[in-house]
């Protein structure tokens, strides 16, 4: 059983979104169809305890090894509020750009199962913690668009119900009940699974931002229950269908073009779409019915009379907002802006918190070692570094950039030789590479190897001297006219010193002894 | 019954105490009569749990400090019952029912934590109404208790009598002389109505007064530890040790907790006292209007003035206390699934577990009161009955507060009638829960109130009066009780064998 569905009345069906694009229309067998998307988001706030216990949230502990006689809904047992997931609920509101509810309410949402020790889960129907806000999402395609959100709250996760490990029995594992989460829903603003991906992607990039959630979905971390549904462009809504519980932005991609593709099938066979809550099964791409409407819950919301309404301070919140740090859209302008990058390596740079902060240093680092090459100039080779070097190599080793086995300042060192004549750009993708995997300094495998560019003009005379005296044909074909053959010589001069020439003095040179 | 110099029969905590700090027996002495008299009228049915064992090593602990001279205050050595509502470690804890069928929790509550720090001395755990649902100690899965008074005329006499509920067990047993006092729960008068009928003080303090953790949960809004004992001091003697801030309990008062025995000065003059108009019900016996009078009376001839007020919702208290109580409870009692402890009734799948489960485990009317509360709190009835029922409680709050411009104090009966007999009521759930219509409106606005044994009535039972006070100010209700214990002279005991003996 998932937990943390929205009730109806609360997801608004409200969309902020007006008009449609062209390109998000869905062809079927007679007329073309938007799809509607929303997503509850859960993410787990990052916290050493649990929302209402002490008990660790530690991923991966043995089974009931982190249950609290809170957790475990002894008799007696009252939670107390961790309000250090308040200030995270606070801090995710505020970088949503949203309304923070000075007063908000846990409510018991009442059902039974195994995994659910209370027989509630305690949450916040009425009045959340945060209510309206809103996220600009880029696509690769450049287009943006802004999805609204339409609230945040907090809430227990439930318990772990695992079925395969005996025949006839169930096990419980009781570490995950009662870890804080942070339900964000947003409006029906979604039109594609593509956008829904490239939102969850930048909802995801934000809470890894604020440090509110650590957003590993593969860990449950973060997950979403898609709503789906389909209509003629222009009409009122049609009937949603929720697909609980999809954990990874490829799956909701799927899931959501699958579940499109379902309901316009049967609308236009005459069909109608129940509203009912689905399952989606990765393995083969579907999604599946769990349980329709009529076997919904009737959860008995009520106010938890355990606890007192939360009541936040003006300035509790005012302090959070002044400790926000830069967020990913604000970083982005700024890289644009300040070092002239291009939106699309800005993109790639800001994704992630570590990346941005690995890039800036590197480039810092260099404008303070190298004060005659211009800032946007450093700016920019860095960041062709980071994005098609760096990145090449730390995907090829399935490693984060935190693991990258040579520091931005060795990046540094070594973008400094380039500027300073030392290494050549050939021998210069060489030496990344020996880095990379040696974890050594530039100037010592420089050193090591011998890739030291040759800059000494008298060195390079002498070599272009013997190649004209032992190739006079190609000489004399220059001398008639033919300048190409000129690119022959470089190469031989290149070769003739293991490429560790100054290519530009190469050509000086050549042209020189040629001409003359 | 008279052993070691000691006579139950006129013994208090604070009697006690002074005994034992002046050597006249020891701790193990008062616990060992304790015990054998709780052996001596096991047919009263008023522990589930007796500890002896436990008992005597915490009696000689007691008395190791006391010879040491390192009493660690008036608690130190006393020998108190416990409701088995209270978890205790390692003791058998099941709030009366067959649903906790074996339960031993590894914690023990903050309240009863509190008394043991302050050296008391665990006799046993009390029987109760079934999660504390009842005001006749009759839905215990542990069987009736039975009120230790007898009727001396009219058509009562010869029956048993319930000790009213839901902490009749602990009433039952402070007024049987079982125990120095006991620690009660009340949710809508579970600690004044059986005090009333069993003779004993009992006060319900201020919600948020003592902590709720480790206190099995009936109605979270309105649970509310509290003492029973037989005077006024001793109440103020124990909530003392009970009371505090806890920091496990979201609704727990951070308040200092005053010294309120030092407040028993005896002088409430000046001091208004209030006589709501609502609470004279047409139907109400001659002797309750009676006992009214006279506590009046008795607080006017200790200086004290009364003026009538009125508290208008009083009439909707009741029905809106059956709708938040309810609602509460079946929400609190969802736990009790035979997945983690307690009884577990196995069945084909999980659903039928569940049903076999809660149908053995759950008596009559704990079911009923969980289907009245889950039906309370379904979509489409929600607005109509527990949101409605939120909103009479706001205005019963509003009642209370604006009375308090009037008036200091209030002064009510504690119930509508003196004890029933075994039985009787059974088939009328309504008429169960019109012995609570003088307390509820106190537990729904989380006041401060307390039951005083005032007289007996014509067939011999104790009636008791009730004085409400605006939240934490335990120190003058207190005040207040003891100056109507001194004037109401009550020292009537139930006519048992171990106090007729003596």
């Amino acid at each position: 059983m998932s937990i943390g569905a929205t009730p109806d009345h609360l997801t608004g069906h409200i969309t902020t979104r007006i008009g449609h694009r062209k390109e998000n229309l869905l062809a079927g067998e007679r007329d073309d169809w938007e799809i509607i998307v929303g997503l509850e988001v859960h993410a787990q706030v990052s916290s050493k305890s649990k929302l209402f216990s002490g008990s660790s949230t530690e991923f991966g502990a043995e089974p009931n090894s982190q249950v609290s006689l809170v957790d475990a809904a002894m008799p007696g047992m009252l939670p107390v509020i961790n309000m250090e997931c308040v200030r995270k609920a606070v801090l995710t509101g505020l970088g949503l750009g949203a309304k923070i509810n000075l007063h908000s309410i846990f409510d018991r949402k009442n059902y039974f199962y195994p995994d659910l020790p209370q027989g509630y889960q305690i949450s916040q129907f009425s009045y959340p913690i945060v209510g309206e806000g809103k996220i600009n999402v880029d696509l690769l395609n450049g287009n943006s668009f802004v999805i609204g959100i339409e609230r945040l709250h907090l809430e227990q996760d439930a318990g772990k119900s695992i079925h395969d490990q005996h025949p006839k029995k169930s096990y419980i594992d009781l570490n995950r009940s009662g870890v804080a989460l942070m339900e964000i829903v947003s409006k029906p603003d979604l039109r594609s699974g593509e956008e829904a991906a490239a939102y969850l992607a930048k909802l995801r990039s934000i809470l890894r931002y604020l440090g509110t959630c650590d957003g590993e979905m593969s860990k449950g971390s973060m997950r979403a229950d898609v709503n789906v549904s389909v209509r003629h462009p222009g009409d009122s809504l049609g009937t949603r269908c929720e697909i609980k519980n999809v954990n990874s932005l490829k799956f909701i991609r799927q899931a959501i073009d699958f579940e499109a593709r379902r309901q316009i099938e049967i609308i236009e066979d005459g069909g109608v779409v129940d509203q009912e809550t689905r399952l989606f099964d990765s393995s083969r791409g579907e999604t599946r019915s769990m349980r329709s409407k009529e076997e919904a819950h009737d959860y008995r919301y009520f106010p938890d009379p355990d606890l007192l309404p939360l009541v936040l301070e003006q300035h509790f919140v005012d302090t959070l907002k002044s400790s926000l740090p830069e967020l990913p859209d604000a970083k982005k302008l700024r890289f644009i802006d300040f070092y002239g990058l291009s939106s699309s390596n800005a993109d790639v740079l800001v994704s992630e918190k570590e990346v941005a902060d690995f890039y800036e240093c590197l480039v810092k680092a260099v404008i303070e070692m190298d004060i005659e090459t211009e800032k946007e100039v450093i700016a920019i080779d860095a960041a062709n570094l980071v994005v098609n070097e760096l990145f090449g190599l730390i995907n090829a080793s399935d490693i984060e950039i935190t693991d990258s086995p040579i520091s931005s300042l060795q990046i540094a060192e070594f973008l400094k030789l380039r500027y300073d004549g030392v290494i050549s750009g050939r021998i210069g993708k060489e030496l990344f590479v020996d880095m990379f995997h040696s974890g050594k300094d530039a100037a010592v495998i420089v050193e090591e190897k011998g890739m030291k560019q040759i800059t000494d003009t008298d060195e390079i005379e002498s070599i272009i001297d013997k190649l004209i005296l032992d190739h006079p044909d190609q000489a004399n074909q220059y001398r008639q006219g033919n300048t190409k053959v000129s690119g022959w010589f470089t190469g031989q001069a290149m070769k003739a010193t293991k490429g560790q020439a100054n290519p530009q003095l190469v050509n000086d040179v050549l042209k020189e002894k040629l001409e003359n | 019954m008279m052993t070691s110099g000691i006579d139950l029969k006129y013994l208090t905590i604070s009697q006690a105490n002074q005994a034992l700090n002046a050597g006249d027996y020891t701790s193990h002495d008062l616990t060992q009569i304790h015990l054998d008299a709780m052996a001596a009228e096991r047919n009263l049915n008023s522990f589930i749990t007796e500890t002896p064992h436990r008992a005597l090593a915490m009696a000689e602990a007691s008395d190791k400090r006391r010879s040491k001279g390192e009493s660690i205050g008036p608690l130190d050595g006393i020998p108190l019952a416990i409701k088995d509502l209270f978890c205790t470690e390692e003791i058998l804890s099941t709030a009366a029912s067959r649903a906790l069928d074996g339960f031993i929790p590894s914690y023990e509550s903050t309240v009863t934590n509190n008394l043991w720090n302050a050296g008391a001395v665990l006799l046993g755990k009390t029987n109760m109404d079934e999660f504390a649902m009842g005001s006749a100690n009759v839905t215990s899965y542990y069987g009736n208790c039975i009120n230790p008074w007898k009727a001396s005329s009219g058509n009562l006499v010869g029956r048993d009598l319930v000790p009213g509920g839901s902490s009749g067990g602990s009433a039952a047993a402070v007024a049987a002389r079982l125990a120095l006092g006991a620690t009660g729960t009340d949710t809508g008068g579970s600690i004044r109505q059986p005090s009333s009928f069993c003779g004993v003080v009992g006060l319900k303090p201020t919600y948020g007064r003592c902590s709720r953790w480790g206190i099995i949960a009936f109605a979270s809004s309105l649970d509310q530890a509290g003492p029973i004992t037989r005077s006024v001091r001793d109440a103020a003697l124990m909530l003392a040790e009970m009371a505090g801030f806890d920091s496990k309990d979201s609704t727990s008062a951070n308040l200092p907790v005053p010294n309120y025995v030092e407040s028993l000065d005896g002088n409430i003059k000046g001091l208004r006292i209030g006589i709501p108009s609502e609470y004279k019900l047409g139907s109400m016996p001659d002797e309750i209007e009676d006992i009214w009078e006279q506590g009046r009376n008795w607080l006017l001839d200790a200086g004290a003035e009364v003026v009538d007020i009125s508290l208008p919702h009083t009439k909707y208290a009741l029905p809106s206390y059956y709708i938040i109580a309810p609602a509460e409870a079946s929400s609190n009692l969802a736990r009790y699934d035979g997945i983690r402890y307690g009884l577990r009734v196995e069945g084909e799948d999980l659903i039928d577990t569940y049903e076999k489960t809660r149908a053995a485990g759950f008596g009559d009317e704990v079911k009923r009161r969980i289907m009245i509360g889950t039906y309370v709190l379904s979509a489409g009835y929600y607005d109509a009955y527990y949101l409605q029922a939120q909103k009479v409680r706001t205005q019963i709050t509003n009642d209370f507060n604006s009375v308090w411009k009037q008036c200091d104090a209030i002064l009510t009966p504690t119930t509508p009638s003196a004890a029933f007999a075994i039985g009787d009521k059974m088939e009328d759930p309504i008429a169960m829960y019109l012995n609570d219509i003088f307390t509820v409106p106190a537990s729904m606005a989380g006041l401060p109130a307390i039951s005083i044994p005032a007289a007996l009535n014509k067939e011999g039972l104790p009636l008791g009066l009730h004085v409400i006070g605006p939240a934490f100010t335990e120190q003058m209700v207190l005040r207040i009780a003891e100056v109507i214990e001194a004037a109401a002279e009550f020292t009537a005991s139930p006519n048992i064998n171990n106090i007729a003996a003596g």
